[in-house]
């Protein structure tokens, strides 16, 4: 049950695209078409866990005061985490193209765009800095990725929706996304009054 | 476009104010200026923390530009980047605690802003320190004069304040501005207007950001006086 919460406050609630602001640049930009935004948002869910599964071990070995050095390294949680995330991308992306080209074909153009994708990093260090319990930092990373997939996927389908409609000239282009993005956003603050454990 | 033309300091600083100004004119950079606009104090505070970080880390990365080994300046960029973010942590929390509540989790958040990786691959590598600096104080500033414009929209409508200033009486404030959706609304608009302006911004040209920022296109065209010798 706790996990359920977990899941959904992070995926619905506080959705990390549409009420945190976190990989806003891939949300706005890869969302033309459904294929690509499902493409990405598997990506991110992909990467996500890898990388919070990653950094979390890094964390507790290492930075904290617990860890095998017993001194508190976390002021270097910023440099550790962006440089492994930086890595685990690039590996993940040889390793797909190697052994499981099939995934690589449908994933391997977006893993490029993921390394600075400010969700990754954002749920690494909000799980290193509240979550103690890797099972729960883990559902919290899966429930956040999944929030974010959902959302670029229905931003997608609306896009896709809107192509032959009669927009006013002057928010052609980024404007009508963002007012879609906001309608979206005031839509989502409606899940804020669901009343969970 | 500037190709021919020698590049100036001020030259820079006037380009990234702007000319390519990054959240009007460029759109990058989306992620603080949506998350942190709630507030012109907190604009201010993250748009100079961020001038200090894009300033400093252009500075080195242009002076080891020509020790850097093509194929591993990403990771090397990405040290220097973030050790200057921590640094303007500590700072922050040290001497601006209340500012370190407000901004939270996005001042780490820093290192993945596209504008500073940007300009370190379009800018900072190829060209020479004194440019470089010239380049981060003017995009630096170009971000902050632009969050603090959609900030203080933002906070006028939203709080019915200024930097703390009450203007608006309460009962004609509407609350939904400083929430989530209002950022994307005000963004919506003034994008809106520069485009019936004819301004210029990334929503109507060809070229615009295409997500990739570590190897980010958009300022090609305004680079380089040596990479052309």
């Amino acid at each position: 049950m706790e996990y359920i919460v977990i899941i959904v406050s992070a995926a619905l609630i506080s959705n990390v695209v549409l009420s945190r602001f976190l990989g806003i640049c891939a949300f706005l930009g890869v969302s033309n078409k459904v294929d690509t935004a499902k493409g990405m948002g598997v990506a991110v869910i992909f990467v996500i866990l890898m990388a919070t599964a990653v950094t979390f071990g890094i964390n507790t070995m290492f930075l904290e005061k617990s860890g095998i050095f017993g001194l508190d390294l976390t002021y270097l949680q910023t440099i550790a985490f962006i440089l492994v995330i930086a890595c685990l991308v690039q590996f993940l992306e040889m390793f797909l193209k190697k052994f499981i080209p099939s995934l690589y074909k449908a994933l391997g153009i977006y893993l490029p765009l993921i390394t600075t994708n400010c969700a990754v990093l954002g749920v690494a260090l909000t799980v290193a800095q509240d979550y103690s319990n890797f099972p729960k930092g883990m559902i919290y990373a899966l429930g956040t990725s999944v929030g974010f997939c959902i959302a670029i996927v229905l931003l997608a389908s609306i896009r896709e929706k809107l192509e032959g409609n009669d927009i006013p000239e002057s928010f052609k282009g980024k404007p009508i996304v963002l007012i879609i993005a906001c309608l979206m956003a005031i839509a989502f603050t409606g899940f804020s009054n669901l009343n969970i454990g | 476009m500037e190709n021919e033309k020698k590049i100036s300091f001020f030259g820079c600083i006037f380009n990234g104010i702007f000319t390519e100004n990054p959240i009007l004119v460029l759109m990058i950079g989306m992620c603080p200026t949506l998350a942190v606009t709630t507030s012109v104090s907190n604009a201010i505070g993250m748009g100079l923390s961020t001038t200090a970080v894009l300033v400093a880390s252009n500075a080195l990365i242009s002076l080891v530009r020509k020790i850097t080994p093509d194929r591993v300046r990403i990771p090397i960029y990405i040290v220097i980047v973030a050790s200057f973010v921590t640094l303007i942590e500590f700072l922050i929390k040290a001497y601006f605690p209340a500012l370190y509540e407000s901004l939270g989790i996005y001042i780490p958040l820093i290192v993945v802003n596209c504008i500073i990786f940007g300009r370190a691959e379009a800018f900072a590598g190829k060209n020479n320190v004194i440019n470089s600096i010239g380049d981060g104080i003017g995009m630096g500033l170009g971000f902050t004069l632009g969050i603090i414009i959609i900030s203080a929209i933002r906070e006028l409508i939203g709080s019915g304040t200024v930097y703390g200033y009450t203007f608006v009486p309460e009962d004609f404030r509407a609350a939904l501005f400083v929430l989530p959706p209002g950022a994307f609304l005000v963004l919506a608009f003034l994008t809106a207007i520069q485009n019936k302006l004819r301004l210029p911004s990334a929503s109507n040209k060809k070229e615009g950001c295409d997500n990739d920022c570590l190897h980010c296109t958009i300022h090609k065209k305004a680079v380089t006086v040596e990479e052309s010798k």
